[in-house]
């Protein structure tokens, strides 16, 4: 089994909706957030081209954020997802400073906070709820394991690229151009 | 200086006793907020609603946690406008409740040691003042003379009292100051209006044809759905913006117009369609009125002659007309919401209309559809009183085709003037902030001060509430019924908004303080309902329902009782205008006196070192109204000034640097705003997102963040058609030092 998530930035139109229901769903304090939107604009005016994103924690196969932590708080739970104990974590910052993807937040409880792909709806059949909730259905969710899950069948009809492939992270956030 | 009448307060009430209130009436300050209100684990009970953040009023479920909090807001899956996914407004509403800075208490004017004053008061005070108020100008100038602004579903209320009390003056700002010349346009053409939401078949079109909306930037829910839908259909997408709008990003050909001529591109689509004979031949000859006047009016519009004045290039008018030909029907050359932009709006929209008539989309699968809608009888009450003026009696003549009440006439006649019939003295308005609402805010607060009595509902401490003599809390969507959701869809639906907790604080819906106004007014024959369980249960049951299966499902869909969401092939049809055809040549307003074809006509162009000002929308907000919602003030907190690179440098403008904007009418902005350097709009325009900039310092999350556009239109430009104020003919400049300061300050 190995969780993963599509985003379709042809269709995603940025609106956040994806943050505030991670917000209200994993009670994320306001003032910081577990995925977030990118855009970003080339050319020069009229020539131009624009490309949106929601991101969140890439759920490396190869995490740094696993490798660095001291006490073993962040570790693999079902399906490859990257996940911090909180009672674990020591509030250190090393994973933070670690990820990329700049994925990770040092929650005001004291610990390290990130996404969980939403694990405790996961583990009840359910997707995430940022997938759940968005309006243009951009986001992809599923078992790469089974080939008739949402996200392999986009991943196999679709072009995607994922993010600094060169940290050799083996990010499992995909993203279809 | 002379003190005004009506002075603005701060909302911040002072006690009963006259000593300023500093700590909170309630336990509301911090904490309400707080980090450990939700598990993330389960709920214990879901109640239905519909959101009142936006006019989508999406279905959904609000869920509680196991601390019997409000924890979160779902979509409800069988709800036609949000298809069980709300946006982020809609998610974020529970940030509404939780708001600190609600209104809390009633509150109403009072004069101490010559000192105008906010006093809190109790309920039966309140509404007392509000029903002597409302008797004293029945008696001394009749009930017409009052007049409600309403922008909430709590207003369907107060518009039963009105109707009760004698007025029928009831005005939404959504009309004139939105989508009225969309609904005016295509009432003349098709003899149906576009109405909410829209009847857009979005979702199986092959072309759709954006002229200045910025679907996905606006969060008009199941547009937004059905776009991305489109999208993943490989539908083309055409967008008319001077801004590389989010849409336009998605497009197949965006259309950098010059901002002010999209009537002089409309036209040169249709010539092409015209006369190439891309058009619906069998529709148009079957259906349509005026197709050899209208064959004739826009010949010399050719693509050549556009460009001069668009600057879109010729065969890119061309390609995109083809594109669209290609489609049709299948395809929506799309009306717009908010349409009030230079004045001829009904006029654009007629164009508008007319190309989608060529283009056989009105009635068909891909283009527009009939939409259907349940409706909902009256609790049983006797007649209304026929008011003896309306609010048409003010300006005779003026606005005949205007099928709402428009707001800005009201506001009009509300400034004295000896040669009109009708002056209104008396204002109720309810979840409508009128300050960032109405364009030219000198106008707005002319007529405040001419009023003899304002009485304001909210749940916020809006800029207008500062102006009331009576401010009356309401509680939030969350904490209320409401009367049932009957807006238009694919098919007829109703939906339940019911309370999920009781009211914080002081707060009331507005059904309550009606009944309660009711038996002070003596109008108690009008509403006799008991409670509004006893008014939605007789409701319900009336059409098959009833309050428990409601509550239980939370939205009802009903079956079509025609076939008829699209029109059939060959369909004999009677359309409801002058010819009963499609009129290409409006016969309605040919007889009052205007264009039966639309004409372009050039609109002013800003002087040098002047920028035209352009506002729209953001997905995590509605209006002014969201603004200090905490959760949506999360993701955008002020707005900022879009502008071009070439620009920036000729005025030396740093990213993120504060400036503050002076308009044609040397209007300043009272705060300042942070520049957005950004290729995505044009070197002659700037562009803001609406509703910002609150002068308001009990909306402590919103007072002073960026620029109020709305205080930056006050050159108005009036659609002599339907009353619309068109805001888009407005060139600000820039002043990089503070000009508040005094000299003085500036040297220390």
């Amino acid at each position: 089994m190995r969780y993963a998530m599509a985003v379709d930035t042809k269709k995603c139109v940025g609106c956040s909706d994806c943050v505030v229901a991670c917000q209200t769903e994993n009670n994320v304090p306001i003032g910081y957030c577990r995925d977030w939107i990118v855009e970003v604009t080339d050319g020069t005016y009229p020539q131009l081209e624009m490309e949106i994103r929601s991101e969140r924690c890439n759920h490396c196969d190869n995490s740094p954020c696993v490798r660095c932590c001291p006490t073993g708080a962040s570790h693999y739970s079902d399906g490859g997802i990257v996940l911090v104990t909180k009672d674990m974590c020591i509030g250190c910052g090393a994973c933070i400073a670690s990820c990329p993807y700049d994925a990770r937040y040092p929650h005001p409880d004291g610990y390290v906070d990130k996404c969980t792909f939403c694990i405790h709806r996961v583990q009840k059949g359910q997707n995430p709820a940022c997938v759940e909730v968005c309006p243009t259905k951009c986001l992809y969710f599923g078992d790469l394991d089974d080939p008739n899950s949402d996200v392999s069948k986009v991943l196999q009809k679709r072009k995607f690229k994922t993010l600094i492939p060169e940290a050799g992270t083996k990010p499992q956030l995909y993203f279809l151009i | 200086m002379g003190q005004s009448r009506r002075e603005f307060l701060k909302i911040a009430g002072i006690g009963l006793g006259g000593i300023a209130v500093t700590a909170p009436l309630i336990n509301w300050a911090n904490g309400s907020i707080s980090t450990d209100r939700l598990p993330a684990e389960d709920f214990i009970s879901r109640t239905p609603t519909y959101c009142e953040i936006c006019f989508w009023k999406c279905a959904g479920w609000v869920y509680k946690n196991e601390k019997n909090d409000i924890w979160k807001i779902i979509g409800n899956d069988d709800d036609q406008h949000c298809n069980g996914r709300l946006c982020p407004r809609g998610t974020g509403g529970v940030g509404m409740y939780y708001d600190e800075d609600r209104l809390k208490t009633p509150l109403i004017r009072r004069t101490i040691d010559g000192k105008q004053q906010f006093v809190e008061a109790s309920w039966d005070e309140a509404l007392t003042l509000v029903a002597e108020n409302l008797a004293k100008i029945k008696e001394q100038h009749g009930p017409e003379c009052v007049a409600l602004f309403t922008h909430g579903s709590g207003g369907k209320f107060f518009g039963d009292l009105l109707n009760a009390y004698g007025s029928n003056s009831i005005t939404a700002p959504s009309f004139a100051q939105c989508r009225g010349p969309r609904e005016v346009a295509f009432m003349s053409t098709f003899g149906e209006v576009i109405a909410s939401p829209e009847r857009t078949d979005i979702r199986d079109t092959k072309c759709l044809v954006l002229i200045g909306s910025h679907i996905g930037e606006n969060m008009h829910n199941g547009q937004v759905q059905e776009m991305s839908d489109a999208i993943d259909k490989g539908a083309t997408i055409i967008t008319v913006d001077p801004r590389f709008s989010t849409a336009a990003s998605k497009s197949k050909y965006w259309l950098p117009i010059k901002p002010a001529t999209d009537l002089a591109l409309l036209l040169a689509w249709t010539h092409e369609i015209i006369y190439n004979e891309w058009y619906d031949k069998k529709y148009v000859e079957k259906y349509c009125y005026g197709f050899d006047e209208l064959k004739e009016h826009v010949k010399t519009f050719t693509p050549e002659w556009a460009y001069g004045i668009t600057t879109i290039k010729p065969h890119i008018i061309r390609e995109t007309a083809k594109e669209m030909a290609n489609a049709s029907p299948a395809v929506i050359v799309h009306p717009g919401r908010h349409v009030t932009w230079y004045g001829d709006d009904t006029q654009r929209l007629r164009a508008v209309a007319i190309l989608n008539a060529l283009l056989g989309s009105w009635g068909r699968r891909g283009g527009f559809y009939n939409p259907d809608r349940a409706s909902i009888p009256s609790f049983p009450h006797p007649e209304f009183p026929e008011p003896k003026k309306t609010w048409r009696d003010a300006h005779p003549g003026l606005y005949n085709l205007a099928s709402e009440v428009v707001a800005n006439d009201i506001c009009d006649s509300t400034i004295p003037s000896p040669d009109r019939a009708c002056n209104f003295k008396g204002w109720i308005v309810n979840g409508t902030n009128l300050i960032f609402t109405l364009p030219d805010q000198r106008k707005t607060l002319a007529a405040i001060q001419s009023l003899e009595f304002m009485v304001v509902i909210d749940t916020m401490p809006m800029e207008i509430t500062g102006y009331a003599d009576v401010v009356l809390p309401e509680c939030t969507y969350l904490e209320r019924y409401d009367y049932c959701r009957t807006d238009q869809n694919r098919q007829a639906s109703i939906a339940l908004r019911m309370p999920a907790t009781t009211p914080k604080y002081d707060s009331k819906p507005s059904w309550w303080m009606v009944k309660e106004l009711s038996k002070k007014m003596g109008l108690e024959q009008y509403f006799q309902w008991n409670n509004i369980e006893e008014l939605l249960d007789w409701q319900l049951k009336q059409i098959g329902s009833s309050l428990e299966e409601m509550q239980r499902i939370g939205v009802k869909n009903f079956p079509r009782t025609d076939d008829y969401l699209y029109f059939g092939d060959g369909e004999d049809i009677e359309f409801n205008t002058n010819t009963g055809k499609i009129e290409l040549f409006a016969t309605d307003l040919q007889n009052e006196g205007f264009d039966p074809m639309p004409v372009y006509t050039p609109h002013p162009e800003p002087q040098t070192g002047f920028y035209r000002l352009n506002y729209g929308r953001n997905p995590a907000h509605t209006f002014s109204r969201t603004a200090n919602n905490p959760n949506l003030t999360d993701l955008l907190d002020e707005n900022t000034l879009w502008v071009n690179p070439i620009v920036a440098k000729e005025w030396g403008l740093k990213p993120g640097q504060q400036i503050w904007l002076e308009n044609q009418d040397g209007i300043l902005s009272t705060f300042a705003i942070k520049v957005r350097i950004t290729e995505r709009i044009r070197h002659d325009s700037v562009y803001m997102v609406h509703g910002f900039g609150h002068t308001e310092k009990q909306l402590t999350r919103s007072y002073g963040k960026g620029i109020s556009d709305t205080e930056m239109i006050t050159n108005v430009m009036t659609d002599p058609i339907m009353g619309g104020t068109g805001m888009r003919g407005n060139f600000v400049t820039f002043k990089l030092e503070n000009p508040h300061l005094t000299k003085k300050e500036v040297a220390s």
